[in-house]
């Protein structure tokens, strides 16, 4: 699912789960924490970086905490710039424009 | 069940360098029971790759199937209405899979996107070990249901050796338990010691891989 939102076009996917110890699924943040790591070793293989997906873990009532949490991604994501896939698909789109001219 | 460990990415793309349009068949069998090659890990692998390949500017078009099994002729039939369409199938079954694969379509480039390394079983989620070697000659009986081919690093008939540790362990790697060692503590628990007092024979191999592929005919079962 974290790739194919990759794959959709975003920059980058923060993945939010509840606080460690604290899972109505036990230890499902902790395998979800896993999972991410696993996802950001193959976005590294390929080449996109992966300090493009992050996990965070808060609990339900901390709104201000997730929106630290969201500017920080949504900051780390911009000093990136567009992931290697956006950016080839925009050439793509360039180039015949180009081409036409 | 047959295990398998899914190739490293970066020898997965070298392999689908040429291509531009491939199938990517996954294995309902024992690949998905081990996550190396089932309908999750296609839509996985299909993602990653199709990543990978815009990154470089020269994109990927995937058609993701997984099958029942790719060991038996029936079910590789589903394949054959759309086969033509691509150029090569990326198969993430066991080697017997893609083998079978290759066989039924003969004009069809078969690219391997497994390793398939042992048969085993399940330890605990996210682990799995090796229990059997197929030797064709099962000795179970006498070890008390502990395999000395498969568990025993030196597959030694009449174990333990020397490089037994004084806590169980495999000389070859800590990490292994002794596998006579087992066979041992095994019988005394269900009072068969005398078992290992008996010297087993020298195994034949006849029953291995010796003398080429093996092959099993059931008259009874064949039309």
């Amino acid at each position: 699912m974290i790739l194919k939102a990759f794959e959709k076009g975003a920059d980058g996917v923060m993945v939010v789960g509840c606080l460690e110890g604290d899972c109505h699924y036990l230890s499902g943040n902790l395998r979800a924490r896993a999972r991410v790591g696993r996802v950001a070793d193959v976005l590294d293989t390929i080449g996109m970086g992966g300090e493009r997906v992050a996990m965070y873990n808060l609990s339900a009532g901390e709104g201000n905490k997730f929106a630290l949490f969201a500017t920080e991604m949504v900051d780390k994501i911009r000093s990136l710039g567009p992931s290697p896939v956006n950016v080839a698909r925009k050439s793509r789109k360039q180039a015949p424009a180009q081409e036409e001219k | 069940m047959i295990m398998g460990e899914q190739k490293p990415l970066e020898v997965i793309l070298g392999m689908l360098a040429p291509y531009d349009k491939i199938v990517l068949a996954g294995c309902h069998g024992c690949v998905t029971v081990c996550r190396a090659g089932g309908a999750k890990e296609v839509e996985i692998l299909a993602s990653s790759l199709r990543l990978a390949r815009e990154a470089e500017g020269r994109p990927l078009e995937i058609k993701e199937v997984t099958l029942e099994r790719q060991c038996d002729p029936e079910y590789l039939e589903p394949m054959r209405p759309y086969l033509e369409d691509y150029q090569a199938v990326l198969s993430i079954a066991c080697g017997a899979g893609i083998q079978f694969v290759a066989e039924k379509y003969t004009s069809t480039v078969v690219l391997p996107g497994l390793d398939t390394t042992f048969i085993g079983v399940t330890e605990k989620q996210g682990l799995w070990v090796e229990r059997c070697q197929a030797c064709g000659d099962c000795v179970l009986h006498l070890t008390g249901g502990i395999c000395p081919v498969a568990r025993c690093s030196k597959s030694l008939f009449n174990g333990p050796c020397g490089g037994t540790t004084t806590d169980g362990r495999c000389e070859v790697d800590k990490e292994i338990p002794c596998g006579w060692m087992m066979i041992i503590e095994r019988l005394r628990s269900l009072n068969q010691l005398e078992n290992y007092r008996k010297n087993l024979p020298m195994k034949s191999w006849k029953t291995s891989r010796d003398g080429g592929p093996r092959r099993i005919a059931r008259e009874d079962l064949m039309e």
